[in-house]
């Protein structure tokens, strides 16, 4: 029964983060229309200068790495949203519940799994329509949405712990953005790693985000898996590791 | 003694504000407690830490005997809290928010929702049950939040300032719903800045300034100390104030003060003296454009209480 209850709760508060995107759509442009924005500001300005002009092929290498960038900058509206309804005292109400102090943080991210559902639907969708064609298996391509939002969730975390330290919602955007344009830059997003300068190499070598595009280059494109799983999944390992405990501390001890 | 709520020396600092200095508070079984006090005495502090939000920094507190440091997830099972600012979620509507709530006390989703139907029905809310609680008035926000707090029919009851805010006919049906709270066994703990609220309401009540408790008794022993009744009298002609001062001051047989500006008061003994006051003034040609019968203001009180008033400039203006 006790051991339901994080679950249970969680769920629960899900539901009531999810009714809040139904009010609200505009909160998903950053899972739809942004995507769409890059992909087709991407393979239309850029496409025919790289990859020896044919924007065909540059959608088909650009595509996995849009939607690691969008996990990314999709991280933000968690911990702003987070620290809006802290801020508001709405949470005050589940703190004086008998529910885990856990629950509303685990909710949120629950609820966010809609989110990047939707996200990696329309990333996909669009490229198809534009002309972008996995060259494996759909259950593979299945397999790359799986791990797209995985990682989400584990990097929601990173998000939700800011979300409890800032003072304000814009102070959230600010440094979770900050943060996220190296990360989303310094990687093979948009060109080869193989092009950038040595020391720049040392970092996207280390940056999670270049083993998620990895894997999901393997998984869509049938390049070489490598080590690419192993690193993504260590950094998911670590993600949790670090944030889930230092967010949960630092949401208990605001007054 | 059956006490449902006790503290002692409960103390918390802000940075450099200490908003509680030592607070001690007690609430038998089934009373209403009033902790009175102005703006930042340490009323909404001391009701967050009692409701387990924060930690006091010293002094120790119980709710139906737990502890509320050692065992805050025991004492959120029995307690219901209403904070000053309403904490309703303000995308779900009405029934969604009370809903959820019962959901998270491990109702089933059914009885989740009848007992929202329940709540919403007594506090006038089913109209407005399936609008979102942002389109919601501030009055309605501050019922909602309310029944929020009551859907675990909590035995212990925090109300931070719970009619702030709402006309005086709901202040009305607020005060009801207390009575009714108590009436059904539970035990109250209300803020607020009126004598007149507390008076109406608390079995006991406490008095805080400053983060210091200044005074705790009955509503009637306060009042033997503060003053019962006072009759106020604001002349048309401010400078027939003092003419008007001794009229009443007669009445009473006590010295009229001046208690602002162009107004002078005078503690009465019944309401018996304000048919003799209004014939004297109009036998002596004062007309006036206020006279009135009310219990000591808060800035009365702590006038009493401490000697010197909280608000100098507009008193002895
Ligand atoms: N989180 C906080 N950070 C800094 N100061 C605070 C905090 N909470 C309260 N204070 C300060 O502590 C003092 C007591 O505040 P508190 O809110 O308990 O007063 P109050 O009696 O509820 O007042 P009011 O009638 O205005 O609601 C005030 O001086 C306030 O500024
Ligand atoms: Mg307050």
């Amino acid at each position: 029964m006790s051991a339901l209850a994080l679950p249970r709760h969680s769920l629960v508060l899900a539901k009531r983060n999810l009714i809040g995107v139904t009010r609200n759509p505009e909160a998903l442009l950053d899972v739809t229309f942004q995507p769409v924005i890059f992909l087709a500001l991407f393979t239309y300005i850029f496409g025919g200068a790289l990859a020896g002009g044919s924007q065909q092929d540059y959608l088909q290498f650009l595509l996995p790495g849009v939607l690691a960038q969008m996990v990314a900058f999709a991280s933000v509206s968690i911990g702003v949203n987070l620290n809006t309804d802290i801020e508001k005292g709405v949470f005050d109400r589940f703190r004086s519940l008998p529910i885990s102090r856990a629950a509303p943080l685990v909710g949120a991210v629950f609820a966010d799994i809609v989110r990047y559902v939707l996200m990696c639907a329309v990333t996909i969708g669009f490229g198809y329509a534009i002309g972008f064609r996995a060259e494996t298996s759909p259950l593979e391509v299945l397999a790359a949405a799986g791990i797209v939002i995985a990682f989400a969730l584990c990097l929601s975390w990173a998000s939700v712990f800011i979300g409890t330290i800032a003072r304000t919602p814009g102070a959230v955007q600010g440094i979770v953005l900050l943060t996220m344009f190296p990360l989303t830059f310094g990687t093979s997003t948009f060109v080869p790693t193989s092009t950038m300068p040595d020391w720049l190499q040392t970092f996207t070598d280390v940056n999670p985000l270049t083993h998620l595009i990895g894997v999901l280059r393997a998984l869509m494109l049938g390049d070489p898996m490598g080590n690419h799983l192993l690193w993504t999944l260590v950094s998911m390992a670590v993600l949790l590791v670090v944030f889930v405990p230092l967010a949960l501390r630092s949401y208990g001890r605001r007054a | 003694m059956d006490y449902a709520i006790e503290a002692e020396g409960l103390r918390k600092r802000f940075g450099d504000t200490q908003a509680l200095d030592g607070v001690d508070l007690a609430a038998r079984r089934g009373t209403v407690l009033g902790v009175l006090g102005p703006n930042g005495a340490g009323k909404t502090t001391a009701v967050r830490i009692l409701a387990t939000l924060i930690q006091a920094d010293a002094g120790s507190a119980r709710i139906n005997g737990i502890d509320v440091a050692r065992e805050p997830a025991k004492v959120r099972e029995t307690i219901g809290l209403t904070g000053q600012y309403a904490s309703v979620d303000e995308l779900l509507t009405g029934e969604q928010n009370l809903t959820m709530i019962g959901q998270l006390l491990n109702l089933s989703g059914k009885r989740a929702k009848a007992r929202a139907h329940e709540l919403l029905e007594w506090f006038d809310l089913t109209d407005a049950a399936k609008r979102p609680a942002k389109t919601y008035s501030g009055g309605m926000r501050r019922r909602l939040d309310l029944a929020a707090s009551l859907v675990g029919r909590p035995s212990v009851i925090f109300l931070d300032e719970p009619t702030t805010g709402l006309d005086p006919s709901k202040r009305e049906d607020m005060w009801g719903v207390v009575r009714s709270l108590v009436h059904d066994g539970s035990t109250v703990l209300l803020t607020t800045q009126y004598l007149e609220e507390a008076d109406a309401l608390a079995d006991e009540i406490t008095v805080i300034n400053h983060g210091s408790v200044i005074a705790h008794d009955t509503p009637s022993g306060l009042k033997r100390v503060v003053g019962g009744q006072r009759l106020t009298v604001r002349p048309v002609d401010p400078d027939r104030l003092d003419e008007t001062a001794t009229i009443i001051g007669d009445l009473a047989g006590t010295r009229a003060e001046h208690t602002g500006r162009g107004v002078v008061s005078v503690p009465v003994a019944g309401d018996e003296v304000l048919g003799d006051a209004i014939y004297r003034l109009n036998e002596a040609n004062i007309a006036v454009t206020e006279l009135s019968l009310h219990l000591p203001s808060l800035d009365e009180v702590f006038f009493t209480l401490t000697g010197r008033t909280e608000n100098p400039q507009e008193v002895l203006a």
